[in-house]
């Protein structure tokens, strides 16, 4: 039993949901729940803009998520946290404020071939619109980042960053955890070796799939730019997370203009807010702000670290099956404590042929056991591993054992049905 | 519907009616399925019917990898337009797939139903 599932409504609503989908986007406690209806019905005003009490409430509500989302992943100062829809927004706003006036002709970006779309095609269509090198690091059949000094063993195909970082790199942009292997980058290393090599390097972290599950510190790793998105730890969708160190924040151009992120507007010109308002133009998702400090609130006190621990408790047990059949291919790193709770798989016929991930979900969904299949928006890892589609099931603090048993009755029913 | 799921579709997914390819094949094409790796190539040789500008699908077959309902879906289909007219062909909707099949299919789903007929009608249409 996991001693989170009575927070969760959906959880008492559906008994025999196996949520396995994260991933995707995480189920929502009560108190997240609360929070959200509690703006909407008693104090659902306009942020900055009344000097009436709900409006001033609100805006309370808000700033204070901001300040809980500061601290939550150690950043420095609160005005280094812009709110935005989500992680993919969160890093366009680079790409377009940064990027597009910053990277020129013959620049290069670092990115891995491991990267979720979000934090891969914003960067290939800027390498292309500005002529720029757009690297790609490769994994090893493990699913890990081939550099030199990183936790793996040494293969003859490690690479040392000095062969890839120059004085024309301008910004590494990586996943901290990989949505697809459940790799979890070694991003403190890779930020200080690049910043020896190129002090003046930016490094762009996408931390989707990191900030739910497990300690995150920017300041400790040492990185430029952050992004995480709210839907998936816990919080509502539609909100997401930036933070930027404030030096670089204060010289970006803005994103979008419009209302709240001005000073002044004349006819011919305009003056912008500093960050984060500069970023954080119209009215922002005010209920779902509130929802993610609710979310933070759960996090912290639950502390991360012991769902971190309830995380690896049902890997090892997940793996522990995962190894006694022959016939299913995991992909990622094999040691459950060197991973993150995401592993995708895919099932195969005693002649080796593939069992179709679409089967797959189908026989599983009869047992109402959900779990994403498809490229899970990471097609040039999906080619890199060769293969076209796999089965992703992804864990997190209200899930059991029993959850786990349950998914590997099914992988047997699946295999029963198409041999 | 679940019986349904189990035999007559498992069946063509396992024993597909006229996999392989066409002798002589007067039109063909394929498509990948993007989101998942599916692929289907379709191969039809088609003759004219005299003082018509329809014709006759004279042999049909299909090949690639994919779901059992993509592949099932496009069996059944060169099974249902084999000897007809291309006109028919080209008549036939989403919904004609859907009872062909005679399940009830979910969005995601209907795209691996419907992959063969797109193929199919495609090559017809002499679409690059």
């Amino acid at each position: 039993m996991s001693p989170f599932q009575k927070d969760f409504p959906i959880l008492q609503k559906q008994k025999d949901l196996v949520y396995l989908d994260s991933a995707a986007t995480s189920l929502k406690p009560q108190g997240v729940i609360d929070a959200v209806n509690e703006y909407n019905s008693s104090y659902s005003a306009n942020v900055f803009r009344g000097l009436y009490s709900i409006s001033e409430r609100a805006t309370e509500a808000y700033e204070k998520a901001r300040d809980k989302a500061a601290s939550y992943i150690g950043a420095s100062k609160s005005e280094e946290i812009i709110f935005t829809k989500g992680t993919t927004e969160s890093i366009n706003l680079v790409a377009y404020a940064w990027g597009k006036l910053t990277i020129e002709k013959n620049d290069e970006i670092v990115t891995t071939v491991m990267e979720h779309h979000a934090n891969f095609v914003p960067w290939q269509q800027l390498a292309l619109e500005n002529e720029a090198v757009l690297k790609i690091v490769d994994i090893d059949d493990e699913g890990m980042l081939i550099f030199r000094n990183s936790k793996n063993k040494h293969t003859a195909r490690m690479v040392n960053l000095s062969e890839i970082i120059t004085k024309k790199t301008k910004i590494v942009v990586v996943s901290h955890v990989s949505n697809v292997l459940g790799t979890i980058n070694p991003i403190k290393e890779i930020i200080r070796e690049v910043k020896r090599l190129n002090p003046r390097c930016l490094v762009l972290v996408d931390g989707a799939q990191a900030v739910p599950h497990m300690n995150v510190n920017v300041s400790d790793l040492g990185c430029d730019f952050y992004a995480f998105s709210g839907h998936k730890m816990l919080g509502p969708t539609g909100v997401g997370v930036l933070w930027g160190r404030y030096e670089l924040l204060e010289k970006m151009t803005p994103f979008m203009f419009g209302g709240s992120m001005i000073e002044e507007v004349t006819l011919s010109r305009s003056t912008f807010k500093s960050p984060p308002g500069k970023f954080e133009a119209g009215t922002p998702p005010i209920a779902e702000v509130i929802g993610l400090g609710a979310a933070i609130d759960y996090l912290t006190k639950h502390t991360i670290g012991k769902i971190r621990e309830h995380e690896v408790e049902l890997l090892d047990y997940m793996f522990s099956k995962f190894n006694r059949l022959s016939y299913v291919d995991v992909y990622g790193p094999l040691i459950p404590k060197d991973r993150a709770g995401v592993v995708a798989f895919n099932v195969f016929t005693e002649n080796k042929k593939l069992i179709h991930p679409h089967d797959v979900a189908e026989i599983f969904q009869r047992d109402n056991i959900c779990v994403r299949v498809g490229h899970h928006c990471a097609m040039p890892l999906h080619r890199r591993l060769h293969i076209g589609a796999s089965v992703r099931t992804s864990l997190y603090l209200y899930n059991t054992k029993e959850d786990i048993d349950k998914l590997f009755l099914s992988i047997t029913k699946v295999k029963e049905v198409f041999g | 519907m679940d019986d349904l799921y189990r035999e007559l579709i498992l069946d063509y997914y396992k024993n597909p009616r006229n996999f392989g390819a066409v002798n002589k094949s007067t039109h063909s094409y394929e498509l990948n399925n993007p989101l998942c790796g599916d692929k289907i190539r379709m191969e039809i040789r088609a003759e004219n019917v005299k003082g018509s500008r329809d014709q006759v699908i004279k042999d049909v077959k299909f090949s690639g990898q994919g779901c059992a309902i993509s592949i099932a879906s496009a069996s059944m289909l060169t099974e249902k337009i084999m000897g007809r007219k291309t006109s028919y062909l080209q008549s036939l909707t989403k919904d004609d797939i859907v009872k062909m099949l005679g399940i009830e299919l979910s969005v995601t789903r209907l795209k691996c139903a419907l992959l063969g007929l797109e193929v199919l009608q495609k090559s017809i249409r002499g679409e690059d």
